[in-house]
């Protein structure tokens, strides 16, 4: 601290936490001590409260002690002289803040002002689910949990670098969208709430048509401090969640945080007593704070891994002109927090980053489609001979969309040749299913599914901008070097529309397709000799380890053993490490002398056995980024399946959110299993259990999302029927309707031998 | 014949030097003038005597000399070096064995008076020794606790346990060099037997058990004392504090506290504010109760409540010339004889209370825990009755004090470096290994006459402030800084190096830490242990940049501290003269000088060494961090290359006129 900022801070901290009592007062006489308060769709109840005091929050009255507590850590400001120290009192102080905060927050809930309305036109590109007229004319508001989840794997494996809080209003709306689109394009998170005089950066973001909401990494909380509390609740979940740590481990949750999760606040405009305060509460996490005005700097280093705070005026930043003095801030912002940031440098005419992953071209911002429902698109990637490449050569054959009407389609298809001499044939699918997420990075143009049913729209903002076919050309071509580099040498695109040679490639691209379908096949555990370590989320679940077979993906569903294997030959000495399989112990449940050796050294000697095949004897154990998780019904002789998008009661008497504190931290529990989506149909799926047929229980989103797969699998089972035999959110929430429902279905679980 | 020094060569201190007039006006000696008139023995200050047996005393004054044993001039040393460290030693346990006595009748409820009152000290000290605590009162915890300290003091075998609180590297050295004391009195004992004539007679093995005594201190007894000293009266943690005779109030009773031991003092504290004395008080014409303490005394009830300190060692004689002082209330430590001589020229009365120490010609009041209250009651009683003699034609009270800010226990400056949450000495090592902070020096020890006093002290404090040197204090020492104002937090603004400064705004210290009573330098090693667990500056004591140094010892208690730091790992530098300087004119007499020096650095890393020149010692402490910043790979102190942040440029821009304060502050409107 300095002692301005202690004492502004310190005040600030106590006019908050008496805002805060004055409230809890009046809500305890108007609504009663028993009225529930909650986030929504959190398993975490208030989550800072949570993690900070281990008090599970319910009813407004159980508020009471927290504030009770939160009063205790409030100091007097520090004397104009001889003062005593500050620097610890000043934390505690922003502690104090970020309690009362979040009590305010749980409170505005009950009386219906979280989360914050705001015009109708506003409307949110993905949010927080509220029901009703869900994400148009309110602010977000907290993240839901299953958001966080869905986050998970790219916080863990560094596509999305961090977050960053940004609190308060840009000099002008031109640098706060220089700001959030600098931002972006590092993927890194941003969360927005504050204002500066009723000003806020999501009234600047709004008023130049800048998408916010999950599906392009900007959250925005609301428009005053005070739902800043929402970036602190995220990040003691991502503890709770990924890191094992249990409520109450307070200063354990705010370690980790400052050891893995790479946050840091930005105010921008002046900064306040409240705006200082809550500034001292993220610095307990180990966020550093940046300013765009003058306030003392805090250097030295110490509760944070660098600088806490700083001040960079933005006039004094040296930058010709506002938008690379933005550009400039932004860069400080990374370096302070020590953010390992990738920038993809990628020549296209509109910014790029995976932040721009998410964003949808609405029919009406459409310039030009290709494939969907008028056209076919499809992206096929080939090995060839490191003299068949021609490194960077961009090829468009056939004419350009100019002559298309506005919101017209054409057909393309899009042939990659790599050549390296690390590079093989089972690579191939690896690779190309990254065009997905390399073609998506670029703002303003959509990519959707994958080989013949790829579906590509390019926006008007886009096409404006000067984007072309080339274009194409140019981010696969960069974004290949950039992250294939250790196996792929040279990589050449061609881009084709010419009706002809169109209908050409996509005859040999089909069958490849097949080839590789049937290569996949043949592809099972027994043909194997070693499995994949993926240890990448050890940085948030230091215990866990997943085995990758190649019937059974990671739990995140972003890594299958081909990746693995890929991912190896990339980094040798990476996350992912060939686990020799050694000697066959038990072909039924899945032990092998390996995998139980891995697993003991990879998980630090907390697991010692790992059951490929079963979940009822030492499952594999999760981090917090599993895309289903399976838990047994002992009622019902089988397992239910339930999706992290799924918000709805189970028959195990939990939502997700719930049951995912159970299924994750890198912990055994028998009869609970995190896993990835495609594991489901896998023939290995929990078989030394009794298999598929085991699923009495599915989410109806996966019923729908993957009705042809499954479909096969009740085929490959012998019982075509069978997926109208498993319960869902609709059909049965208690095990009572579960079994009426199973009764009523003949479902085969019933009569199949005690699961234990 | 003696050369006598002016006034303003006694002391640097301005209160000291107008008592000192007002001494000679008066014609009374004090321990500055006895100084002068006695000139130091220089065979023993030599360490060069040996008056162990009847045979001698045998005078060692030539190359090759013998006693009539045949004892060697190296042997005598050790043996004299020895003794005063076992004697040491013997001061802080007995203390620290007192203060276990008092919790154990603490916790049997037989202590009137008293109660736990630091809980969580209590909890976490019985935790370091898997003493049960959950689901435990207080007293049922504090009981076994007592009776496990009690216990380190009389056992015979194995090791003593608070050493267990060392780095893990340190504790193999002592199990290697067979230095973990067995148990408090058995090494004293040991010692004592050891340079008994006719018994060990090789210098190295004498000195390793010196070692040995020493740390049943450090690592012992006075760690023991420290411990129960705040579970019983609090864990210090900062408060506004006075220092220097002007804290004497002229319309007060003024009782001055003197010595060593909380436990009496404490009470004296509670009794002074009980109403029925402060009406007592008023009574007999006085506006209340004036507590106010010298020494160590002083240091304990200053770190704790904030009362004030009249002065160190050398102000004991000086506060009674203030003519102001109904009593002197004294324990153990320090008090000299001549008190009770001086004290006869005014109404001031002397009051011993510990059953070990008398003076004669004082009044004895002797303490007792059991009756704590009753007793501190009745010592105050016959102070206030002692205010009607005071004579105002005598009464000359400086008009000379300082501000303190006191109270830098473990426990604090480690939740001051990162609140409840994030208590660490992350940001401490940070800034060492940054280079902010250059190292951190432990000014510690006495005052000595012989010396001008608080002299050595502020040079040295005050030139390591400018080279970013970090200044940890306890004892008298820590009581000179204060005088001068250097621990406050305005002096980490003013008197420092730009780095030490930024770290100084950064948490909101004063350059200079004030740690506590000399039995407190244990709070000094639980800190250097916990900045090398903390990390980023190796793996045991002696690789941290620090430095101990005692400029102004003079007590045998400096010698048992300076033993235990170099068995820490610590390079200490002593000022004044050493007790085995030898003499140059004779071979081989600076062979214990040596082997204290470089002989303990290649078995513990620490050492020992005697340094007159402030300069010289400012020199050498500066090598050694520097030294040891290199072996760890840290960056070379540069002291321009920090200081940019802090509250000045932002203080000067709140003071402009408001139009002109918000362009400045938050630019231009875009």
């Amino acid at each position: 601290m300095s002692k301005y900022i202690a004492t502004r801070a310190i005040r600030g901290a106590n006019a908050l936490v008496t805002e805060a009592d004055v409230m809890l007062n009046k809500a305890l006489a108007e609504k009663g001590a028993d009225a529930p308060v909650s986030f929504p769709n959190t398993a975490y109840y208030l989550p800072t409260i949570l993690g900070m005091t281990g008090k599970s929050i319910e009813k407004i009255g159980d508020l009471k002690s927290v504030m009770d507590y939160t009063r205790g850590l409030l100091h007097p400001v520090p004397a104009g002289k001889h003062w005593t120290p500050y620097l610890g009192e000043t934390l505690d102080s922003g502690m104090a803040t970020l309690l009362a905060a979040e009590t305010i927050e749980a409170i505005r809930f009950v009386y219906g002002l979280q989360p914050e309305p705001m015009s109708e036109d506003f409307i949110l590109s993905g949010g927080t689910s509220y029901g009703g007229a869900n994400g148009h004319g309110h602010l977000n508001g907290p993240i839901d949990d299953i958001q966080l989840r869905s986050w998970g794997i790219q916080l863990v494996d560094g596509r999305m670098p961090g977050f960053a809080a940004i609190v308060g209003c840009a000099k002008n709306n031109a640098t706060a969208v220089k700001i959030v689109r600098e931002l972006q394009r590092r993927n890194i998170l941003t969360f927005l709430s504050g204002n500066v005089n009723g000003r806020s950066i999501i009234h600047q973001l709004q008023e130049e048509g800048v998408e916010l909401g999950y599906n392009t990494f900007t959250v925005p909380f609301g428009t005053d401090t005070i739902s800043a509390i929402y970036a602190l609740g995220f990040a003691t979940r991502s503890a709770l969640t990924f890191g094992g740590m249990k409520p109450g481990m307070s200063r354990e949750i705010l370690l980790y945080n400052k050891e893995r999760v790479f946050a840091f606040v930005l105010a921008l405009g002046e900064v306040d007593d409240l705006k200082y305060a809550a500034a001292a509460g993220a610095i307990n996490f180990g966020f550093p704070v940046i300013a765009d005005t003058v306030i003392p700097e805090i250097l030295p280093t110490g509760v944070t891994t660098y600088e806490h705070v700083v001040s960079m005026p933005f006039d004094a930043i040296d930058g010709k002109d506002d938008l690379e003095k933005a550009e400039r801030l932004v860069q400080k912002c990374i370096e302070i927090r020590g953010v390992k940031v990738k920038v993809s440098n990628v020549d296209v005419p509109v910014p790029y980053g995976s932040a721009f992953e998410g964003e949808v071209v609405r029919k009406a911002d459409l310039r030009v489609e290709f494939g969907g429902k008028h056209a076919r698109c499809y992206e096929y990637l080939q090995m060839a001979k490191l003299d068949e490449v021609t490194d960077g050569k961009i090829e468009v054959i056939g004419p350009d969309f100019s002559q298309v009407p506005p919101q017209g389609y054409m057909d393309m298809g899009i042939v990659i040749k790599v050549a390296g001499r690390q590079m093989q044939q089972d690579f191939e699918p690896v690779l190309e299913r990254q065009v997905h997420y390399f073609v998506n990075g670029a703002s303003g143009i959509q990519h959707v599914g994958q080989r013949d049913i790829a579906w590509i729209r390019i926006s008007n903002m886009a096409a404006d901008k000067g984007f072309s076919l080339e274009s194409f050309g140019k981010i696969l071509h960069a974004r290949f070097h950039e992250d294939f580099g250790a196996i792929v040498d040279k990589v050449q695109v061609t881009v084709i529309t010419d009706p002809a040679l169109h209908a050409e490639w996509l005859e040999k691209a089909r069958a490849a397709y097949d080839f590789r379908n049937k290569r996949l096949a043949d592809l099972t555990d027994n043909k194997v000799e070693e499995f994949y370590s993926c240890t990448l989320c050890q940085s948030f679940a230091p215990n866990h380890v997943c085995v990758v077979s190649p019937e059974r993906l990671g739990l995140c569903g972003a890594y299958n053993w081909l990746d693995c294997k890929a991912s190896f030959s990339i980094n040798p000495t990476g996350p992912n490490q060939p686990i020799k399989l050694g000697k066959l112990l038990d072909d039924r449940k899945g032990y092998w002398s390996g995998t139980n050796e891995y697993a003991a050294m990879g998980s630090h000697g907390v697991v010692n056995e790992v059951s490929m095949y079963s979940i009822m004897e030492n499952p594999m154990t999760a981090c917090g980024c599993f895309e289903c998780i399976v838990m047994l019904i002992p009622e019902a002789n089988g397992v239910m399946v339930l999706s992290r998008e799924d918000t709805c009661m189970t028959p195990a008497g939990m939502t997700f959110s719930t049951l995912a504190g159970i299924a994750g931290g890198g912990l055994q529990t028998p009869g609970v299993m995190g896993v990835g989506k495609f594991y489901l149909i896998s023939p290995k799926f929990i078989s030394s259990d009794g298999g598929f047929k085991r699923i009495v229980w599915m989410s109806s989103v996966l019923k729908t999302s993957m009705a042809d797969e499954l479909k096969a699998v009740c085929l490959r089972e012998g019982d075509p029927d069978f997926m109208d035999k498993i319960a869902d959110g609709n059909s049965a929430t208690t095990v009572d309707e579960l079994l009426a429902w199973l009764e009523a279905h003949n479902h085969p679980a019933m009569t199949m031998e005690p699961m234990f | 014949m003696p050369k006598k020094r002016e006034i303003k060569d006694y002391s640097t201190d301005p209160a000291a030097q107008q008592m000192l007039i007002r001494a000679e006006e008066l014609g009374i000696g004090t321990a500055f003038t006895r100084a002068d008139a006695m000139v130091p023995c220089n065979i023993g200050g030599a360490g060069m005597c040996c008056k162990q047996c009847g045979m001698g005393p045998c005078r060692l004054t030539k190359s090759g000399d013998t006693g009539v044993c045949g004892a060697t001039i190296d042997t005598v040393q050790a043996r004299n070096l020895t003794r005063a460290i076992a004697a040491g030693s013997a001061a802080h346990s007995d203390h620290g064995r007192d203060m276990a006595f008092l919790l154990k009748a603490t916790a049997e409820g037989k202590a009137e008076g008293y109660m736990i009152r630091d809980v969580a000290k209590l909890r976490m000290v019985a935790g370091y020794y898997s003493i049960k605590v959950d689901g435990r009162k207080p007293e049922e915890v504090a009981n076994d606790l007592a009776d496990l300290y009690i216990s380190q003091f009389g056992q015979q075998r194995g090791e003593i346990v608070p050493a267990i609180r060392a780095p893990k590297k340190r504790q193999q050295i002592w199990r290697e060099q067979n230095v973990w004391p067995r148990g408090v009195d058995r090494e004293v004992v040991e010692a004592l037997h050891r340079t008994h004539i006719g018994d060990d007679q090789d210098p190295a093995h004498i000195l390793n058990h010196a070692i040995r005594t020493a740390l049943a201190d450090g690592w012992g007894g006075s760690m023991i004392a420290t411990d129960i000293s705040d579970i019983l009266f609090g864990t210090p943690a900062p408060i506004l504090g006075q220092a220097n005779l002007g804290v004497i109030k002229e319309d007060m009773v003024n009782i001055v506290v003197h010595g060593h031991e909380p436990s009496m003092s404490e009470m004296l504290v509670a009794a002074s504010q009980d109403p029925e004395i402060i009406a007592y008080a008023k009574a007999a014409g006085a506006n209340g109760i004036q507590l106010s303490g010298i020494c160590c005394t002083a240091n304990e009830i200053l770190m704790r409540q904030g009362i004030p300190a009249a002065g160190n060692f050398l102000h004991q004689e000086l506060a009674i010339m203030t003519g102001a002082v109904e009593a002197m209330v004294v324990d153990v430590q320090c008090i000299m004889q001549a008190l009770v001589g001086l004290a006869q020229n005014f109404h001031t009365k002397i009051i011993t209370t510990s059953p070990k120490v008398k003076i004669k010609g004082a009044t004895h009041i002797e303490f007792d825990e059991h009756h704590a209250m009753t007793i501190a009651k009745s010592i105050l009683k016959v102070a206030i009755d002692n205010f009607k003699n005071r004579e105002n034609s005598k009464t000359r009270i400086p008009q000379i004090k300082e501000d303190l800010i006191p109270g830098f226990s473990h426990e604090y400056i480690n939740y001051m470096l990162g609140g409840s949450y994030r208590a660490s000495f992350r940001p401490l090592n940070d800034a060492i290994m940054t280079g902010r902070i250059r190292g951190v020096a432990a000014i510690v020890g006495c005052n000595n006459p012989r010396s001008s006093q608080d002299y050595l002290h502020n040079v040295v404090v005050k030139e390591l402030l400018k080279q970013d040197v970090l200044v940890v204090q306890t004892g008298c020492g820590a009581i000179s800084s204060a005088k001068l104002g250097l621990m406050l937090g305005e002096a980490g603004l003013s008197e420092v190096g730009n780095g030490l400064r930024e770290i100084c705004e950064t948490v909101g210290i004063p350059p200079v830490l004030h740690m506590g009573s000399c039995v407190d330098n244990t709070r000094i090693l639980t800190v250097l242990t916990q900045m090398v667990e903390d990390g980023g500056l190796g793996d045991d004591i002696d690789q941290i940049p620090a430095v101990g140094l005692a400029p102004e010892w003079m007590s045998e208690k400096a010698l048992a501290i300076a033993a235990y730091c170099v068995a820490s790992g610590a390079y200490v530098i002593f000022g004044g003269a050493s007790p085995v300087s030898g003499m140059e004119r004779v071979d081989d007499s600076d062979e214990v000088l040596k082997y204290i020096s470089e002989g303990w650095e290649k078995l513990y890393g620490g050492k020992l060494e005697f340094v007159p020149s402030p300069e010289e010692m400012i020199k050498l402490t500066l090598e050694h961090i520097d030294k040891k910043r290199a072996a760890l790979g840290l960056p070379e102190y540069d002291p321009n290359k920090f200081g940019k942040s802090g509250d000045t440029k932002m203080n000067a821009l709140e003071a402009m006129p408001l139009a002109q304060r918000r362009e400045a502050i938050y630019g231009g409107v875009g």
